[in-house]
């Protein structure tokens, strides 16, 4: 069974009575352990498409089943336990909290999660050791580089276990480098851990560290293909 | 999210924020020591009073010459000549007041006492030898004046310590001769320290016979007031029943509307220093309510600003998991934080405020000015201070919860 279905999904916004369609009756399912990446210009719908899949936004019209179950059927409350507990978000800007360190960045998840306190450091000292922070886990966010920081998302996003990762351009405020750092680990865990991944992007190289590209043009898919000659991890980054 | 985890996730966003929380605690800081001080020196002055009005003891009478003050209009009434020695005659005939033990005629002026080349201006009190006994005088060096004394208007007088510090230091009193408006007094007696108790001032007074006072000291032919002594607490009231019939009697008053004298019962006096303490206290504490609004302005304001100014954050917080009424709870308790810590705080400048106050007025104003902790008004105080966080926390926290994340996660 697909993890993610989506089926006719539109997503339109009025604006001072002006009407926008951002996405316009697509149709796609992803599997679990897919590495998806979603293409497209400027205004193509990709981040729209994305708010919707990470239950940040609700469609218009059309159907979303995630795991099975309509997201017209989760109630506020039960969207915000399964962001917290089955997907996880790697942002372009990071959003890492200012004044807090990289372990207590880390934790912050479990906080919403019921997990015991006890369990809590352990649990981000794992996720931080995946992204090969291990050395700066006391180190606040403006004591570490833009590479760092993304590292530090990811890890966040990690520390749940989530079924699905969210990553919205997570290069785009990177230089080269350490965008490629940033993908082979996004790469890594989505061969190991099995996490779906689905990777927002508007650069070509970056896609094709997935296994999928589907490319959208004004709110419709234009293309859904296979990556053939994808970029490998050298998995020589990380300890 | 357990209580913990919400206290904590406060704590956190008002440590990354450090000044501009002790600045916006300030107002309330302000507020809650102004209520704490007020409560606690409009309570010290009444246990003062109340202390020194006790000090007279329960089956004290005192009566007064004019109409009872009733604003500041009557005022001159008091200075009335209407308690004269025929008044007091009658007062103490047991056939117009049974059950009065005693009574002694009071002159009170200020004058200049001469020892040699030292002079001091204190207070000359004319009484009998009943006063001693109400107000429990025994004197530590010599002896006091008696009813003979009274009835010969004799030139003897009754030192209080704080006279005898500043007219003799170290050197001895007793059988030394002062000078009171060119009238030699003889010192027979000195008292040890007692401070003040209800009209007088023990350690600052002289104190001579009422007769001797009257006629040459003050010049007077009339007295101001009367202290009558009941037999038991229980017929006080009867008692000063039966000297307001007298006196109307004496004076043909048939209207009380009209009467030239006034009683105070340790009862009334106690009665109407507790209303009136009370009604200062409210008031004074009203005026410090205010600043303890102003105060809440600034917290609300201060929120208003700060979820503004961590929108992202609240989108963040959202985007892995957190539900409206988590962030609603975090931004309310970091208000209702904030202001418990104002009032804590509050709690202790008011109550360091007040016993520096007190030293002061004790310094100053009375020697045994009484520090006094009001427990109550502290624990209002907390409640306040929590009830001040969560009305204007509120709507701030309210606007944090309801922004949208993706909203929130764009917001530059």
């Amino acid at each position: 069974m697909a993890l993610i279905e989506v089926e006719k999904l539109r997503k339109a916004y009025t604006d001072e009575g002006v009407q926008t369609v951002a996405l316009n009756d697509i149709t796609f399912q992803i599997n679990e352990g897919e590495f998806v990446a979603v293409m497209g210009p400027s205004g193509s719908g990709k981040s729209t498409l994305l708010h919707i899949l990470g239950f940040l936004d609700a469609p218009t019209s059309g159907f979303y089943r995630f795991d099975g179950k309509e997201i017209y059927d989760y109630l506020p409350e039960e969207a915000a336990r399964l962001r917290n507990k089955k997907m996880g978000f790697v942002f372009q800007s990071f959003n890492l909290l200012p004044r807090a360190t990289v372990l207590e960045n880390v934790k912050l998840p479990l906080v919403y999660s019921g997990i015991k306190e006890s369990l809590r450091k352990d649990m981000a000292l794992k996720a931080i050791d995946a992204v090969g922070l291990s050395n700066r886990i006391y180190h606040e966010s403006a004591q570490l580089s833009g590479g760092e920081k993304q590292r530090v998302a990811i890890a966040r996003a990690l520390v749940n276990n989530p079924s699905v990762i969210f990553a919205d351009e997570p290069t785009g405020n990177l230089d080269s480098k350490s965008g490629q750092i940033i993908m082979e680990i996004i790469q890594r865990f989505n061969r190991q851990e099995g996490h779906t991944i689905i990777l927002i992007t508007h650069e070509t190289y970056t896609s094709e560290y997935a296994q999928r590209v589907i490319k959208l043009r004004d709110g419709g898919i234009e293309s859904d293909q296979t990556v053939v000659k994808r970029h490998e991890a050298s998995d020589v980054f990380i300890k | 999210m357990t209580s913990k985890d919400i206290f904590k996730t406060a704590f956190f966003g008002l440590r990354a924020n450090k000044m501009r929380s002790i600045l916006t605690i300030i107002g309330i800081i302000i507020g809650i020591s102004s209520i704490m001080l007020v409560m606690s020196i409009g309570r010290g002055a009444e246990n003062l009073i109340l202390n020194q009005i006790r000090g007279l003891g329960s089956r004290t009478i005192i009566i007064e010459p004019g109409r009872e003050p009733s604003g500041p209009s009557v005022l001159a009434e008091i200075f009335t000549d209407s308690l004269k020695i025929r008044e007091v005659e009658a007062l103490k005939n047991p056939v117009n007041v049974p059950g009065l033990k005693g009574l002694t005629p009071v002159v009170m002026r200020v004058t200049p006492v001469a020892f040699e080349n030292e002079t001091l201006r204190t207070n000359i009190i004319g009484i009998s030898e009943l006063m001693f006994e109400i107000l429990d005088i025994y004197p530590s060096e010599g002896y006091l004046f008696g009813d003979e004394d009274v009835k010969q208007m004799a030139s003897v007088a009754v030192i209080g310590s704080e006279v005898k510090r500043k007219l003799f230091g170290h050197s001895d009193a007793l059988g030394r001769k002062i000078k009171i408006k060119g009238k030699n007094f003889k010192i027979i007696g000195i008292v040890p320290p007692k401070g003040q108790v209800a009209l007088f001032n023990v350690d600052d007074m002289v104190a001579v016979p009422y007769t001797t006072a009257q006629k040459y000291i003050a010049g007077i032919n009339y007295f101001s007031p009367l202290i009558v002594q009941a037999e038991n607490e229980e017929i006080v009231p009867r008692v000063a029943n039966d000297i307001k019939i007298t006196l109307r009697g004496l004076h043909n008053i048939t209207d009380p509307e009209k009467d030239d004298f006034h009683i105070t019962t340790q009862a009334d006096a106690v009665e109407r220093v507790n209303t009136v303490t009370g009604i200062i206290t409210a008031l004074l504490v009203s005026v410090a309510a205010i600043s303890l609004v102003v105060g809440g302005i600034g917290i609300m304001n201060i929120m208003l600003v700060s979820v503004t100014e961590r929108t992202r954050e609240i989108g963040l917080r959202k985007a892995i998991g957190a539900t409206d009424n988590n962030i609603l709870a975090q931004f309310l308790t970091e208000a209702v934080m904030l202001t418990f810590a104002g009032g804590i705080a509050g709690i202790i400048v008011g109550t360091g405020l007040s016993f520096i106050g007190s030293l002061v007025l004790s310094k100053f104003v009375a020697r045994d000015w009484p520090f006094s902790f009001p427990l109550e008004a502290a624990i209002l105080a907390l409640g306040v201070s929590v009830f001040i966080g969560i009305i204007f926390g509120l709507q701030p926290a309210r606007q944090a919860s309801r922004k949208s994340p993706i909203e929130a996660l764009r917001y530059e």
